[in-house]
């Protein structure tokens, strides 16, 4: 595999080697092409953000990282090897965990137990054990516990532990569906619209706790945001996509720099 | 005041999840567990047994299996009378071609077959949902029940067609069939009733509990967070039927004594649904509220009016029974969608938070 060196960011931070690569993808539904032949890597410890007009393709790349679309055509490596074709539990049971574009959580459960789902892919007591509360089943739901109140802590949402999620605002839940995501210890995260409908506050709390969540747990991030101000600030190298093809990839300033980049937003004059 | 929690401090999280974490719940299931312990089966009569506290039990007992298959796991189902009745000819089979099996133990084993049928009644839940499935599992109670009618093997080829309770014993008392005393089958269905419902609570509030919960809430969602779908629909499938079929068997070798094809049909799977919703579905003590409703209903019916002195016919007390069972559904699913168990529920964070409204 190239380039597992790794590099240094401007902030001065160390990035790791490859922790994944998508090589060639295309994904068709029926005669649509969503995205066209798309390569692009995402490596350990980094911030990596996906950014895109509307329609773009980058949901549907997201998806298709977290195992949702299989792609049509081209390969996805992770942690150094292909990964076979799978099933989205497989692929979050692997280490990715992410959030949703429109809020994705469990309305019927607290925010305690909406946290705890994201331990169930390191929870294994057998059904009899869980049955009895006895042995395996309630070590492990005390140790989970221990965990996710670190989450909990971390994403400073303690007061509204035992409260059904159904009865929280839109902000909050936000912070609680990236709780689940972080109780899950993941790998690769990833953030579809972290700040889509926040007041500039919220967006603010949300990007410290990215960052936080980067700095503090070496977690690699994969976003997908609209807010330029916000990803050219967090992200550490970005793709550009436009009509499912790549149009840009590199730092923030490269990509802020690059005609076809500024074409794209900005539209261009066709004669 | 009586349900104040203030000074109750956990300072572990294993004291937060524990089974009670206020007080004054454990006191008062213990209250409870004394009167249906001891105060209900040595005062009742005959009738009391017969009317009210067994079936009370097996009604609920029913309604809890399907509540961990509806109101947990979000699966919906028309097929519980039918599972019922697998488990009901399973205990019958056991017991006839064993008779010398222990029929608390044949009980407990009938429910591995309903378990077994409903799990393949339960293959189209990974592909279909909601309404669909409904009609999916309502094929399943119908084939099943036209499947006891025409089998003979499962009632002995008997000419009427019906099974009939042996009477067993257990430790020299005769439990099932017409010797067995009422009192003996209360306990029995009472032990039955309570240990498997130490085994809901812990199943719901566990790890399963929470996958299917997710399940429920947003299918899409728990898959992409690492939950198997298939396992965790096939696994409340397989639960649910084990409860319902311990519950059919009981409804036949401790209630009925004897049961046609005819009544594991449709209506006793809409009871059931009834008590669950009535009672509240995704909770495992509206089971019990909705079972003595549903069964309560019609004996107070049946008892007031000539308690006040007013003549009335039997048959006009059967149409008010429906027609306010009826009503109350009605009132339930536009009131309060979460049953009699949301509005504990609330009185009980009310009297907690007493005397400040928040």
């Amino acid at each position: 595999m190239k380039d597992t060196e790794g590099y240094v960011t401007a902030d001065g931070r160390q990035i790791g080697g490859t922790l994944m690569e998508m090589k060639n993808i295309t994904l068709r539904f029926g005669g649509v092409v969503a995205i066209k032949d798309i390569s692009f890597d995402v490596h350990e410890g980094e911030i990596r953000a996906i950014i895109g007009p509307n329609g773009a393709g980058k949901s549907s790349m997201l998806n298709v990282i977290s195992g949702f679309y299989t792609p049509s055509e081209g390969e996805v490596w992770y942690q150094g090897a292909k990964r076979p074709q799978m099933k989205p539990y497989e692929v979050a049971r692997m280490g990715v965990a992410r959030t949703f574009q429109n809020i994705a959580l469990f309305e019927g459960m607290t925010v305690l137990d909406n946290v705890m789902t994201g331990r169930l892919t390191h929870m294994n007591a057998s059904v009899l054990s869980q049955a009895i509360w006895w042995g395996r089943a309630r070590e492990e739901e005390i140790e989970n516990r221990e965990k996710v109140e670190r989450v909990i802590d971390f994403l400073e949402i303690q007061h509204i532990r035992k409260t059904p999620v159904g009865r929280l605002p839109y902000g909050l839940k936000k912070r609680v569906e990236l709780a689940r995501a972080l109780a899950a210890e993941p790998s690769l995260l990833l953030l579809d619209e972290p700040m889509a409908g926040m007041n500039v506050e919220e967006k603010e709390d949300m990007s410290r706790f990215i960052l936080d969540v980067n700095d503090e747990f070496g977690t690699t991030i994969c976003l997908i945001e609209h807010d330029m101000g916000v990803v050219m600030d967090l992200s550490d190298r970005v793709v550009v996509m436009d009509y499912g093809k790549k149009i840009g990839d590199g730092t923030p300033d490269e990509v802020r720099n690059d005609q076809a980049v500024i074409d794209a937003y900005l539209g261009v004059a066709h004669d | 005041m009586l349900y104040r929690t203030a000074g109750q401090f956990k300072t572990s999280y294993k004291a937060d999840q524990a089974l009670f974490p206020v007080r004054q719940d454990a006191i008062l299931l213990g209250i409870i567990m004394v009167f249906a312990w001891v105060i209900f089966p040595f005062t009742a009569s005959e009738f009391a047994f017969q009317t009210m506290l067994i079936p009370v039990l097996i009604y609920a007992l029913a309604s809890m299996g399907l509540n961990i298959l509806t109101g947990y796991a979000g699966q919906l189902s028309l097929g519980t009378a039918a599972f019922m009745g697998v488990g009901a000819y399973a205990c019958y089979k056991l017991l006839t071609i064993m008779p010398w099996m222990n029929p608390v133990v044949a009980i407990f084993l009938s429910g591995f077959f309903s378990a077994g049928i409903g799990v393949v009644f339960g293959i189209p839940s990974l592909r279909i949902k909601g309404f669909y499935l409904a009609i999916a599992t309502l094929a399943a109670q119908f084939f099943l029940v036209w499947l006891f009618e025409k089998w003979a093997w499962l009632y002995n080829y008997n000419a009427s067609g019906a099974i009939q309770v042996p009477n067993t014993t257990t430790l020299g008392t005769y439990v099932t069939g017409p010797l067995a005393s009422s009192m003996t089958q209360y306990y029995v269905v009472l032990g039955i009733v309570t240990v498997m419902t130490i085994l809901c609570i812990n199943l719901t509030r566990g790890n399963l509990g929470r996958m299917w919960k997710a399940t429920r809430d947003m299918d899409i969602a728990a898959e992409l967070i690492g939950i198997n779908l298939m396992k965790s629909k096939l696994i409340a499938f397989a639960i649910s039927s084990y409860i319902v079929g311990v519950a059919g068997a009981l409804y036949v070798f401790m209630w009925k004594g004897a049961a046609e094809p005819n009544l594991f049909d449709i209506p006793l799977s809409f009871e059931i649904l009834f008590i669950a919703i009535i009672g509240g579905l995704g909770s495992i003590l509206g089971n019990f509220l909705g079972a003595i409703l549903i069964v309560g209903l019609p004996v107070v019916l049946n008892l007031l009016p000539d308690a006040l002195g007013i003549p009335i016919s039997s048959a006009l007390v059967e149409h008010l029974n429906i027609m306010i069972v009826g009503s109350l559904i009605v009132f339930f699913l536009i009131i309060e969608p979460h049953g009699l168990a949301r509005l504990w529920a609330l009185i009980r964070e009310k009297l907690i938070i007493w005397p400040f409204p928040h």
